[in-house]
């Protein structure tokens, strides 16, 4: 089982969608979230994400297609 | 023996022993390292650092390194200069330069890599890897080689092959990644949680941040140990911006100076601002963006210490601004062209934020101001290539007086 660490940001137009309980239904996925901060028009948390590889990429990739902005908790690794 | 007694959460406290660790286990947070400031105290004098040598390692006592065998190209003590000329052309009499193009590899990233390679070699990794499309790249590459460490380079497979001649030739481990930087960022999160090595800006990054400390002190010390009234500084990550003022903070701490009423401001080009948009909005948080700038070497659209670079540039009672690409380009040209010195694009961000700033009467004309320029422009030339303007003549003395508008 692998485990990563992101951070989601949600424009605002998704404020109210249960994304994260839909990542952790549609794929095999827990979802173990550490920090957030959501207000009316847009919001972040940091969690955690645990299964297999495959399951993360999948539910990563569903993420983003939702229109979530999804980095790594770390930053940005790529510097100048 | 170093005075680092532990690392730290920044956010919820949590303590952790000096380990490679990249984030608190808890909260996601960064974490800091923490030293015994009064075991420090009573061995720092002013006399004490000045019979150090004269580069980053006379600070020794106030960074993380255990041993005595660090990996030192002879980073640091780089000028601090007086900048009358464009002092006057911004309206700033008391306008100094810290001059960090003068690095063994041309950037302040040699501070921080110096200090992350030491430790890394400490904690008994055999490698070292990082990310990068220049400066931090060209930094890990040639502390490995001086270390006989093994080192991987991971590169965004659309930077011209022509930009990494100034890695390529320490001989790491260059790997060109198809896709875009976030697929870097990615495949270089999996590649640090399955590998065990030194990755810089990872699981070394607690120690990687310490040595920019290092400007902050020399600053300080070249100044005749005392404060800047006002720091104009670059921000990406936020690392270097957060760790100038943290260097500070510590020198009045041991009383090495005065108290710090540094007002603090960084710059961001504007196609890669995400912390001077959140200080513009009063916003707690700094939103990722997906930066659109020439200027490479800050082009970080989600900065890991953005939130504490928010925090410091507030409660200095400092600032943000931001430059176009065309701001920076001036910028550059007229800190060559008054100063002599040949920054990078960054630098050129920093010098028109700082005209910015000056214009709008944040920073004073009395005010003692340093402007930090970390990296130096040979590596990306290409962008000021329009300077190229010659007069072409025959080759005699008629043709020569001609262009002159001189007679014979």
């Amino acid at each position: 089982m692998a485990k990563r660490q992101v951070m989601f940001t949600f424009p605002r137009k998704l404020i109210k969608e249960p994304i994260i309980y839909e990542l952790s239904h549609k794929f095999k996925v827990v979802t173990n979230i550490r920090r957030a901060d959501v207000s009316e028009d847009r919001g972040w948390v940091a969690l955690e994400l645990e299964g297999d590889d495959k399951e993360i990429d999948s539910g990563v990739k569903w993420v983003k297609d939702k229109g979530v902005r999804v980095d790594p908790v770390v930053g940005d690794i790529v510097e100048g | 023996m170093s005075y680092a007694t532990g690392l730290r959460c920044r956010k919820c406290g949590q303590e952790y022993p000096l380990q490679p660790i990249k984030v608190c286990d808890f909260c996601l947070s960064p974490v800091e390292v923490n030293y015994d400031y009064k075991g420090m105290a009573g061995v720092l004098s002013h006399r004490k650092i000045a019979e150090g040598p004269s580069t980053m390692w006379r600070y020794r006592d106030l960074l993380p390194i255990e041993g005595s065998g660090q990996i030192d190209l002879g980073t640091g003590f780089t000028p601090l200069v007086k900048a009358d000329n464009l002092g006057r052309e911004l309206g700033l009499d008391e306008l100094y330069i810290k001059n960090d193009c003068l690095n063994p590899t041309y950037s302040f990233k040699d501070r921080a890599v110096s200090v992350a390679v030491t430790k890394a070699r400490e904690f008994g990794f055999d490698t070292i890897a990082c990310a990068s499309t220049g400066n931090l790249a060209a930094s890990v590459a040639a502390h490995a080689a001086k270390a006989n460490m093994k080192a991987y380079v991971f590169v965004p497979a659309s930077v011209e092959p022509g930009k990494l001649v100034g890695v390529a030739i320490y001989k790491p481990n260059l790997v060109t990644v198809e896709g875009s930087y976030d697929d870097v960022n990615r495949l270089c999160a999996e590649v640090a949680q399955r590998y065990n090595w030194g990755f810089i800006n990872i699981n070394l990054r607690p120690y990687y941040a310490e040595g920019s400390k290092t400007l902050g002190f020399e600053a300080a010390e070249q100044l005749g140990w005392r404060p800047p009234d006002c720091v104009v500084a670059p921000a990406a990550s936020g690392l270097l911006f957060t760790r100038i003022w943290k260097g500070l903070q510590e020198l009045s701490t041991l009383k090495l100076i005065g108290p710090v009423n540094t007002h603090m401001y960084l710059t961001q080009a504007s196609g890669s601002s995400p912390i001077v948009h959140a200080f513009e909005a009063g916003s707690l948080h700094v939103h990722p963006v997906t930066p659109k700038t020439i200027v490479t070497s800050i082009a970080i659209g989600n900065p890991a210490d953005g939130y504490y670079s928010l925090m410091v540039a507030r409660q200095s009672g400092g600032g943000a601004a931001s430059a176009t690409d065309e701001e920076a380009i001036e910028g550059m040209k007229l800190l060559a062209q008054t100063e002599g010195i040949f920054a990078e694009a960054a630098g050129g961000v920093v010098i028109a934020g700082l005209k910015k700033l000056a214009a709008a009467g944040a920073i004073k004309r009395d005010q003692l101001t340093v402007a930090f320029i970390t990296g130096a422009g040979p590596r990306t030339q290409e962008i000021v290539s329009d300077v190229v303007k010659t007069h072409h003549i025959k080759p005699n003395l008629e043709a020569f007086n001609k262009v002159l508008g001189l007679q014979d």
